[in-house]
C-alpha cells in the first residue's frame, strides 16, 4: 500500500526525530511552546502543515487514523489528509472516534470522550496568546517567561466592555496547570472544558510559525474569566435536527431561498452514531 | 526666633568674566518672637538680597541664619522645605502660581501641604480671602487674571493662611488701598500677639511705625572694602 | 480619606525620620567611548519631587532611563526602598515598574495601548497584578478617568480619539491607577499647547500632594520644575553641574552653565 517514493508517512526519520524530541519536550512543560524546524509540507500554510507534521511524526503502521475538519470527516480538507497518510504511510483509517488511535483535528473536540492510548492532534494557526496585544515576539516570550499575563484579562476587558459579555467563541485563552497561558487553537470555547483532564495526549502543531505544545493525560486547564463574568462553554440553544442530541456542538445549515436553516451536530461521526441507535430529531427522517 | 550672625553674600557672573560682585558682609540681627524688625536702605542696600537669604532662596557665602533651630545658610534643601512647610512664611511681591488653580486653592495650599483637610483648609481660605475684600465670585478663578493689588492681597490671604512662627514680608501694603491696608496691618499686629517673629520691608513709612517695634539699616551691611575681602 | 497621613509621611519623612525611598550612587552609563551620564548621585524621598534638567544631550534622558530600568547603567548602585534595583530578580523589577513604579512617556503614545479602549488602558495595571473582577476594575478606570478630567463616558473609546493633552492625562491615570510611590517623568508637558499645560501641571501637583508621591522629572522647561520640583538638578555633558533647592538654582545659579540655562529663557 505505502508508496515507496516516500519515506514512512512522507517525512524523513531525522525530520521525525527532531519533531518527537520537541514534542517531549512540549509533553514535559505543559502549555509551552516549543519552537522546532518546520518543514515544507506538499500543502498550503493554513492546510495544517503543522497537525501534519506532527501526526507523520506520531504514527506508527499499526495505527488507525481519523482526520476531521469542524467536526466532518468528510470535508475537503479531512478526505485530503486523511489519503496522504494511507498512501505515504500505509495505516488503516476510520471516522469512528472510538476506533481510532490518532485524530487530527481542525478546530474540535470530537464529542464523545476520548481515551486513554489515543492522541489528537490539533492543527494551529496562531499558537501565541498574547499576540493580540502585543506583537513584539520577544516581549511575548518574556511574558510567557514572567508570568505576565494581565494582558489576556485586558483582551476579555475588551469584550465584555463592547459587547456586554466575552464575545470570544473560539480560541478561548486557557491556562494550562496553573502556569502556561495557552491558544487551544480555534475549537469552539464549548469544546474547551473538555481539554481539561482529559485521558487522550492532546498535542498542537503550529506549521508556519514553528510551534509545538501539548497537553499531557489528565493534564487541569482552566478557561480565563472575570468573577463576575465566568467562563460559559456555550452553544446555539437547540438540540440537532438530525440526531436530537441536545449537549452537542452544532453547525446552522441553510437549507432554502426561504430563510429555512437547520442545526445539525458537527461532529459527523457522533450524529451518525447516536441515529444508528435510533435517535431521532426534528428533521430526522428527512435528511 | 530668627539671627543672622556676620552674613555675607557675593555674587559670581560666570558669563560676564567670572565678575565677582559682594553684595553684602557682616549682616547682623535677630528677631524675637512677637517682634517685627524692618529693614530699611535705599534702594539696591540689599534688603531684598538679605530677605531671600533667610529664605533659603539666595545661597549665603559666609555667616549663620537662623530660624528657630535650622540654619538656613548651611541647611540641606530638604531641611529648607521643611522648614518653609511650617516654619517660616513668606509674602513676596509677586504671586507665581500654577495658571487656573483656583483662588482659594491657591490661599489653601500652604495649610494642604501641612496636612490639614481640604474642607477646613478652603473655610480658613475663605475667611482670609473675604477680610480683604476679594469678592467671592472671584475664588473659584485663577488669581493669574486679576489685577496688581488683587494679586497682592492673594499672595497675603496666601501668606497668612498658616500661623508660621516666622513671617518674611516683602512690602506687603504696597498698590493697596487705605481699607486693605489696615486689614494688613491688623493681620500682621494678629501674628505678632500670636508669638511670630516678622521681618519685612516697607516702603509705606505709616505702615512702618505701626507694626515695627525696630528698624535695621541694611546700608550697613554694604562692602566697603576691595572685592577681595569680601570673598 | 489618607491624604492627611501622606502629608505626616511627608513631613516625618522632610524631618529625617523616614529613609530615603530611593538611593543611587555613583552611576554611570557609557555608549562606546561617548558618555551618558557620569558620576551621579542623589537620595529621593518619600513624597519629593526631583527635577532634572539641561539641554538634549545633557545625559538627562539617559540617567531617567537607568534609573527606571529601561536600561543598565555600567557602573554604579540604585537602592529603591532599600533594596538593590541592579541585582534584583527581573521578575521581581518588572513587577516592581508594574507597581510600585510608573513612567509617564513624553509622547502618550509610547505609554498608551492605542488598540484597546481608555478603561481598559487604566485596567491593565489592576489586571497585571491578579484583579479578575470587571466591575471593580470598570469602577477604579471610571474613577481615575474623573480624577484626570476624561469624562467617564468615553471610558470605551480608543485614546486614538482624544487630543494630546487627553492621551497625556490618559497616561498618568494609567500609570497612577496601581498607588505606586514612585513615578518617572519624561517631557510630560512636552508637545503639548500651553493652555493644556497648565492644566496637566495643576493635576500633577494635585497628585503628588494627596498621593505622597516620589517623583523624578526630566524636562528642559524651567518653568515646569519650578511649578513641580522641590529639588533641582542640573546636567550637562553627562554630569550633575549643580543641585539644589529649585528656586534657589534658578534664582541664584552658582555654575556658569546653569547661569547661561537660566538667563537664556525668555521672559513673558
Amino acid at each position: 500500500m505505502t508508496d515507496q517514493a516516500y519515506t514512512f508517512a512522507y517525512l524523513d526519520e531525522q525530520t521525525k526525530r527532531m519533531i518527537r524530541r520537541a514534542l517531549l519536550k512540549a509533553l514535559a512543560v505543559p502549555g509551552y511552546q516549543v519552537p522546532f524546524a518546520s518543514r515544507e509540507m506538499p500543502m498550503p500554510y493554513g492546510w495544517g502543515t503543522g497537525g501534519v507534521q506532527v501526526t507523520a511524526a506520531c504514527l506508527v503502521p499499526e495505527d488507525r487514523l481519523k482526520v476531521i475538519d469542524q467536526g466532518a470527516d468528510d470535508t475537503t480538507n479531512a478526505v485530503s489528509i486523511r489519503r496522504f497518510f494511507a498512501r505515504t504511510a500505509g495505516v488503516a483509517t476510520t471516522e469512528a472516534t472510538a476506533e481510532a488511535t490518532l485524530i487530527q483535528t481542525r478546530h474540535r473536540i470530537p464529542e464523545q470522550p476520548l481515551r486513554e492510548g489515543q492522541i489528537l492532534v490539533y492543527q494551529v494557526p496562531i499558537p501565541e496568546p498574547l499576540r493580540f496585544l502585543e506583537p513584539r515576539e520577544t516581549e511575548t516570550r518574556k511574558m510567557h517567561e514572567l508570568e505576565e499575563y494581565g494582558l489576556m484579562h485586558v483582551k476579555l476587558y475588551e469584550d465584555i466592555a463592547r459587547h456586554g459579555t466575552i464575545a470570544t467563541s473560539y480560541a478561548y485563552p486557557v491556562k494550562v496547570e496553573g502556569r502556561y497561558v495557552m491558544d487551544p487553537s480555534p475549537i469552539p470555547k464549548f469544546d474547551n472544558p473538555k481539554l481539561s483532564g482529559n485521558a487522550a495526549i492532546q498535542l498542537f502543531g503550529a506549521g508556519r510559525e514553528q510551534r509545538i505544545y501539548a497537553l499531557p493525560p489528565y493534564t487541569a486547564v482552566v478557561s480565563l474569566d472575570f468573577d463576575d463574568h465566568p467562563f460559559t462553554a456555550s452553544k446555539p440553544g437547540h438540540a440537532c435536527d438530525l440526531c436530537g442530541a441536545a449537549h452537542s456542538y452544532l453547525d446552522e445549515v441553510i437549507t432554502d431561498d426561504a430563510g429555512g436553516r437547520m442545526f445539525v451536530c458537527s461532529d459527523t461521526d457522533f450524529c451518525a452514531g447516536r441515529r444508528r441507535e435510533g435517535h431521532q430529531g426534528r428533521l430526522g427522517g428527512q435528511a | 526666633m530668627i539671627r543672622i550672625e556676620n552674613l555675607s553674600k557675593s555674587f559670581t557672573l560666570h558669563n560676564q568674566g567670572a565678575a565677582l560682585i559682594p553684595v553684602m558682609a557682616g549682616a547682623s540681627l535677630h528677631v524675637a518672637p512677637g517682634e517685627c524688625v524692618g529693614l530699611v536702605g535705599q534702594s539696591g542696600a540689599g534688603k531684598s538680597t538679605l530677605m531671600r537669604m533667610v529664605w533659603g532662596n539666595y545661597l549665603a557665602s559666609a555667616g549663620r541664619i537662623m530660624v528657630g533651630a535650622t540654619d538656613v545658610a548651611s541647611a540641606t534643601p530638604r531641611q529648607i522645605i521643611a522648614l518653609r512647610r511650617d516654619g517660616l512664611g513668606y509674602v513676596s511681591q509677586f504671586l507665581r502660581v500654577v495658571p487656573r488653580v483656583p483662588t482659594l486653592d491657591v490661599v489653601a495650599e500652604p495649610l494642604r501641604v501641612c496636612g490639614v483637610p481640604q474642607d477646613k483648609a478652603r473655610a480658613q481660605a475663605a475667611r482670609l480671602l473675604a477680610r480683604l475684600n476679594i469678592p467671592e465670585r472671584l475664588w473659584p478663578l485663577s488669581p493669574t487674571t486679576f489685577s496688581g493689588g488683587e494679586q497682592q492681597r492673594v499672595n497675603i490671604a496666601r501668606g497668612f493662611a498658616y500661623p508660621y512662627p516666622a513671617l518674611l514680608l516683602d512690602e506687603p501694603t504696597a498698590s493697596l488701598d487705605a481699607a486693605n491696608r489696615a486689614v494688613v496691618l491688623d493681620l500682621i499686629v494678629e501674628a505678632k500677639t500670636r508669638g511670630a517673629a516678622i521681618l519685612g520691608i516697607f516702603h509705606d513709612e505709616a505702615a512702618r511705625a505701626q507694626v515695627c517695634d525696630r528698624l535695621v539699616d541694611v546700608s550697613a551691611f554694604t562692602p566697603k572694602a576691595a572685592p577681595e575681602a569680601a570673598a | 480619606m489618607t491624604q492627611p497621613q501622606k502629608a505626616t509621611e511627608f513631613s516625618q519623612s522632610i524631618r529625617g525620620a523616614v529613609a530615603p525611598l530611593l538611593q543611587v550612587a555613583g552611576l554611570a552609563k557609557s555608549y562606546g567611548a561617548r558618555i551618558g551620564c557620569t558620576d551621579v548621585s542623589f537620595d529621593l524621598f518619600p513624597g519629593e519631587v526631583l527635577g532634572i534638567v539641561g539641554e538634549s544631550g545633557s545625559g538627562k534622558s539617559t540617567l531617567l532611563s537607568c534609573l527606571a530600568g529601561h536600561q543598565r547603567p555600567d557602573q554604579g548602585q540604585i537602592l529603591y526602598d532599600g533594596q538593590d534595583v541592579l541585582a534584583m530578580a527581573e521578575t521581581e523589577r518588572r513587577r516592581l515598574s508594574r507597581t510600585d513604579w510608573a513612567f509617564v512617556h513624553q509622547n502618550p503614545r509610547d505609554g498608551l495601548r492605542m488598540g484597546v479602549s481608555a478603561g481598559a488602558n487604566v485596567g491593565e495595571r489592576l489586571m497585571a497584578i491578579g484583579a479578575r473582577h470587571y466591575g471593580d476594575i470598570r469602577a477604579q478606570a471610571t474613577d481615575w478617568l474623573g480624577r484626570v478630567e476624561i469624562d467617564a463616558n468615553r471610558i470605551d473609546d480608543r485614546p486614538a480619539a482624544f487630543s494630546g493633552g487627553m492621551q497625556q492625562r490618559l497616561q498618568i491615570a494609567r500609570n497612577l491607577v496601581t498607588a505606586p510611590r514612585l513615578v518617572f517623568m519624561d517631557e510630560p508637558t512636552g508637545g503639548l499647547d500651553v493652555s493644556v499645560q497648565a492644566r496637566l501641571l495643576d493635576l500633577m501637583r494635585g497628585l503628588v500632594r494627596d498621593m505622597g508621591l516620589s517623583v523624578v522629572i526630566v524636562t528642559h522647561d524651567l518653568a515646569v520644575v519650578r511649578l513641580l520640583a522641590h529639588r533641582l538638578m542640573v546636567m550637562k555633558s553627562g554630569r550633575v553641574v549643580e543641585q539644589g533647592l529649585t528656586d534657589q538654582v534658578l534664582d541664584d545659579p552658582q555654575h556658569a552653565y546653569t547661569q547661561l540655562l537660566v538667563s537664556s529663557v525668555l521672559q513673558v
